[in-house]
């Protein structure tokens, strides 16, 4: 087997996953490369989720009863845990919602909703870039049509990296929001935060990170990223689906108004107005998801006992290794950066002409899943002139032997359609 | 292998060697795509009163989707409406039988080589891919006739 410096113990680990030992199409061993679209969970999380609804469950914040009471400490000890593994200054910064879409979309809202100094209108601008998924492009689509705003946003380079050569005329003294992501799910780029919030504070622009594909990979420090929001999901870093982030500054939170209306959001309510809750409370309206928030603590546990600069070390490992052995297939053109270096473990390619869509049922046949298509980020795929891209992404228990398998499998798609 | 059973020659074929593919003179033309895969297909129909003259089509997609407008070509280029129709609704009982309808002589009578897309039908992910053109000739149908073709093809 191949061995490489900085790998994780990955014999113990996949023992965690159950379902990594299933097997596929009549005894095919299942070869997981989709942890972009979602992680697997390990038995910890799954325990907890089984555990919190065989002993715990009640509604939270209500209710005097014995469950209610532990219910609640468990919700608000899960946003302990994601305060801590965020390094957030206060866990009330800390909001749960339903995933990253859900977490921007506040964002946008809150924004579309505000007064000054914050108010987005025909006046102002808001820029994204040309690598974001459709969960930080749409919103900002709505809000700028909404309001009149005007919508800009980075170009991309030919090696897919972000094109800040015009970083001056992009975020000017009319932004009020730059929102981009950490780390692309169909380029695998680990963009360069600094340069971007630097640009954003010189001009007074709030900066929104959406950290989905950073989150389950990396350390992640709110205060290092120096952003005023950062927004990710439970269910790409070992969590249930149904339960994201959105960390925000504090005096924003404080300042900004509420999106949705409900129970839980309020202070007091009369007929004729109402009065809000402190935050993070003012944006959590109604009964929350509360197992798979118990679940998400339940992964961060997991995530935090392996360490995450380990997971970072055994990816970078595994995805430099995935990077050579996939140029040694012919005809095969990674759209992305074409080295390990600033890139994360999420790899888009194209095989000659054969469509993804093929690629995938060929590879899904032995076993390997892999996911085609434009990943929720067609404006990427418009740029570099292709229809979609078949994408391999890896985790914490990914394998050079799962990458090898990857590699042998593309030689049979290529006999197939050749 | 069950893969064999999606990609039969005649479809992998007909991928390789499209039919009548380009775009010519129509009487109306559609756009259509399948937003999970970012399959596209542009296709032109053109009339002949009732008799389809010419069915052209560009596109870009993944075999099946391919291969599918170019059978649709082969088989609806020279029929006259109501044959065509029977044979799209005929296609789409096919595609939409999740592998549970065994094509008899009659059903191969009428689908000719479309009939090698049955083991498509099994996988769902793919039908959408199998049905694009033949979605899109119908539409394309519904503007050239206007409300004739709309009553007959409902």
């Amino acid at each position: 087997m191949t061995q490489l410096p900085g790998l994780l113990d990955t014999e113990a680990i996949r023992k965690d996953f159950p379902i990594l030992d299933r097997q596929v199409h009549d005894g095919r061993k299942l070869v997981y490369l989709d942890n972009a679209a979602t992680s697997q969970k390990p038995r910890q999380v799954l325990d907890a989720l089984g555990e919190y609804y065989e002993r715990y469950n009640a509604n939270v914040h209500r209710g005097v009863h014995v469950l209610a009471e532990e219910a609640t400490a468990l919700y608000e000890g899960a946003r302990d845990k994601v305060a801590e593994f965020v390094n957030a200054p206060s866990r009330d910064e800390v909001i749960f919602t339903k995933n990253a879409s859900e977490s921007l979309n506040l964002v946008a809202n809150m924004l579309g909703w505000a007064d000054e100094p914050y108010r987005v209108d025909h006046e102002t601008e808001i820029v994204i870039t040309e690598m974001e998924h459709h969960s930080n492009i749409v919103p900002w689509q709505l809000l700028a049509q909404r309001t009149g705003a005007k919508l800009k946003w980075f170009g991309l380079t030919d090696d897919g990296r972000l094109d800040l050569s015009n970083i001056d005329e992009i975020i000017t003294e009319k932004t009020k929001i730059v929102s981009f992501v950490l780390v692309s799910n169909i380029l695998g780029t680990v963009n360069p935060v600094e340069a971007i919030v630097r640009r954003a504070q010189e001009v007074g622009a709030l900066v929104c990170i959406d950290a989905s594909q950073a989150a389950p990979h990396m350390p992640l420090d709110v205060q290092a990223l120096q952003a005023d929001f950062v927004a990710f999901t439970g269910h790409k870093m070992c969590g249930p689906t149904g339960i994201g982030v959105l960390w925000g500054r504090q005096e924003l939170l404080e300042d900004l108004p509420p999106f949705l209306g409900g129970g839980e959001m309020i202070e007091t309510v009369s007929m004729s107005s109402s009065t809000y809750a402190p935050a993070p409370h003012k944006f959590e309206a109604g009964t929350p998801p509360i197992a798979q928030a118990v679940g998400l603590g339940a992964a961060i546990d997991y995530l935090s006992g392996i360490g995450m600069d380990k997971i970072l070390a055994h990816e970078h490992a595994i995805t430099e290794y995935a990077v050579k052995r996939l140029l040694e297939v012919p005809d095969l053109r990674i759209i992305g950066p074409a080295t390990a270096e600033d890139r994360g473990a999420a790899i888009s390619f194209t095989l000659g002409d054969i469509h993804p869509h093929d690629v995938g049922q060929v590879l899904d046949e032995q076993g390997i899943a892999v996911r085609v298509g434009h990943h929720c980020a067609r404006p990427v795929c418009l740029r570099y002139g292709i229809p979609a891209t078949t994408r391999a992404s890896f985790y914490l228990y990914s394998t050079p032997a799962d990458i090898d398998a990857l590699v042998d499998g593309l030689e049979h798609v290529r006999n197939f359609f050749g | 292998m069950k893969l064999d059973s999606m990609y039969q020659d005649v479809i992998l074929d007909h991928y390789k060697n499209p039919h009548g593919r380009g775009l010519r003179d129509g009487d109306a033309e559609v756009h259509h795509v399948n937003p999970t895969c970012g399959d596209e297909i542009t296709l032109r129909v053109k009339y002949d009163g009732t008799t389809i003259s010419d069915v052209s089509y560009e596109g870009q997609g993944c075999s099946i989707s391919q291969a599918s407008a170019s059978v649709l070509n082969d088989l609806l280029v020279g029929k006259d409406l109501a044959e065509a129709q029977k044979i799209q609704g005929t296609f789409l009982e096919l595609m939409q039988s999740k592998g549970k309808i065994e094509p008899d002589d009659a059903m191969e009578e009428v689908l000719e080589d479309a009939i090698a897309f049955a083991g498509v039908s099994k996988y769902p992910a793919r039908v959408k891919c199998a049905l694009l053109s033949w979605m899109a000739w119908k539409d394309a149908t519904a503007q050239a006739l206007g409300a004739d073709a709309e009553r007959t093809t409902a």
